[in-house]
């Protein structure tokens, strides 16, 4: 936190601390799960993927409650400031963290399809570089906003082409397959799904990033260069 | 930007006669950051109205306010916060020269009204008063009716034709937003109004006589929330004609009804900018301290 003196109101620091728990716990549950879904997809782990797609609706859960808790605290509390910024990053962080869940479970969803159809490990080898890649964005956007840290976050957010780079990258391999032999072309294109979430969660990780460098310096980054971000953060 | 000429002044003048008078109270704020940011809200596309240059004021020995250099621009809301004893109605007070009715004062600096120094001798207060009018936290109406009210300004002022009166009066309560309720009872007496109605009375009151600026000080603290939203209301309607400096302890209040905000802290100005930014990201710790209720 940046602000690290305590409110007159023990309870508004009590309401505040628990939300903010209440979004590690559920960054948490969502790592977890995209970790899993990437497993069980190279591994394929049909097991632990029907696990994930069970339980997707506990980050659901999260999402809903958290709301709750920060809507209450509008309405009781009026924050201003530091504390404002805090709520209205929290309720986009957990609207990005809910997406990633999705991701997850359609990374699992389609690890099931792929294995049943046994299609070659050839073509979807590629994604565990990417999923590592885009696992530790994930990773390290949560550890950003648990130390409430706006360098971190820029760190974070600028690894972002590189997952569009390895999207890219991995797209043009399968037209390739493709374009060699009409019958690859399925499962192909579910491989191209897998990528395209992949690379949508690397997305939702930079947005957890903008939120943390808005809650700590107070600039909005969004839809801005990475370059045009470090410049913002440095100022 | 201020000039920074001024702001200069302000540091070098602190540091000359200040350091006794902070014995007083212990705290210790840097005249650098007050400096840095008094002169960083930009008010080049206003107009100023008030400009408050190097300015203290002593009850006495004790120093309340501290070298405070502030502009307020025209046909704006500008709110001053800070926790009790910070100054900001003893402030409001020097801009018609309320204080002058206080013993053992002394003030050093300048304020000007459009440029002319309202602190010097030759000022008739009285015509500065009513340029500048005032409202304050408890409605006070005079035992008289609701039409002689708002009338008597305009009769202290030797105006006796009735339809003037009557022209004024209406036109008055209708800026107060009160005329419809009050237009059937012009006649009873204003004490049996409500505290809402009271401080809308003593507003149509004041801006009867044309001020230019009108200073409220806690205009709606006594009065419930209804009340106090209409109050709130007719602040937004008042703008476009006065400027208009608000107290308030409510913060949620300055940040409704304001266009820029000063928090004052123990007699120093410690942030004067526009309220959007004060109140989501406030350059100086302490006003952030304030506002989220973690001291004062």
């Amino acid at each position: 936190m940046t602000s690290t003196s305590q409110h007159i109101s023990k309870q508004f620091d009590n309401e505040l601390e628990n939300i903010r728990s209440l979004v590690l716990a559920m960054g948490g549950l969502v790592e977890q799960q995209l970790t899993a879904s990437i497993n069980a997809l190279v591994e394929s782990d049909l097991e632990t993927a029907e696990n994930i797609i069970k339980t997707e609706y506990n980050v659901n859960q999260f999402e809903v409650s958290i709301d709750e808790e920060c809507i209450r605290i509008l309405a009781k509390r009026q924050p201003t400031a530091v504390d404002l910024r805090l709520i209205m990053a929290i309720i986009k962080t957990i609207t990005d963290l809910e997406r990633i869940g999705d991701e997850a479970e359609k990374i699992a969803k389609m690890a099931i399809l792929l294995a049943e159809k046994q299609a070659p490990k050839a073509y979807y080898i590629g994604l565990k570089a990417m999923g590592t890649l885009v696992n530790q964005m994930v990773h390290d956007a949560l550890d950003a906003f648990a130390r409430m840290d706006s360098r971190a976050a820029l760190h974070v957010a600028s690894k972002e082409p590189q997952s569009n780079d390895q999207y890219g990258a991995l797209l043009r391999q399968l037209i390739t397959y493709m374009m060699e032999d009409p019958r690859n072309i399925t499962s192909s294109m579910d491989v191209v799904w897998i990528a395209r979430a992949m690379e949508r969660i690397g997305d939702h990780a930079r947005n957890i990033c903008e939120y943390v460098i808005y809650f700590v310096e107070g600039k909005d980054v969004r839809h801005i260069s990475i370059e045009q971000m470090e410049k913002e953060v440095n100022s | 930007m201020l000039p920074n000429s001024t702001s200069q002044v302000s540091k070098n003048d602190m540091s000359q006669h200040d350091e006794p008078q902070r014995n007083l109270r212990t705290h210790a704020i840097d005249p650098d950051i007050i400096r840095k940011s008094s002169s960083r809200v930009e008010l080049d596309n206003e107009k100023i109205c008030i400009e408050v240059k190097n300015f203290s004021f002593f009850y006495g020995n004790n120093q309340a306010l501290k070298t405070i250099n502030l502009k307020i621009p025209e046909k704006r809301v500008t709110a001053f916060i800070g926790p009790s004893g910070c100054g900001k109605s003893t402030l409001l007070r020097c801009f018609n020269r309320m204080n002058d009715l206080i013993d053992n004062i002394r003030v050093e600096g300048e304020i000007t009204l459009h440029g002319e120094n309202i602190l010097a001798k030759s000022i008739n207060v009285s015509e500065l008063r009513r340029r500048v009018g005032m409202v304050f936290q408890k409605p006070n109406p005079f035992p008289k009716t609701i039409f002689e009210n708002v009338a008597y300004g305009l009769r202290i002022h030797g105006i006796k034709s009735r339809k003037v009166l009557e022209e004024v009066v209406e036109k008055s309560l209708h800026s107060a937003a009160l005329w419809d309720e009050v237009k059937d009872r012009l006649d009873a007496d204003a004490m049996g109004l409500s505290g809402g109605q009271q401080q809308r009375l003593v507003i149509a009151r004041a801006i009867a006589i044309e001020p230019e600026v009108l200073l409220l000080d806690e205009p709606a603290s006594a009065l419930d929330p209804i009340s106090t939203l209409k109050i709130e209301e007719l602040i937004y309607e008042l703008k476009s004609r006065y400027t208009i400096v608000i107290v308030t302890h409510n913060m949620q209040q300055a940040a409704r009804v304001s266009d820029y905000t000063a928090y004052m802290y123990i007699g120093e100005l410690i942030e004067f900018n526009d309220t959007s930014t004060l109140f989501t990201k406030p350059w100086q710790k302490m006003t952030e301290d304030y506002i989220t209720g973690r001291h004062g």
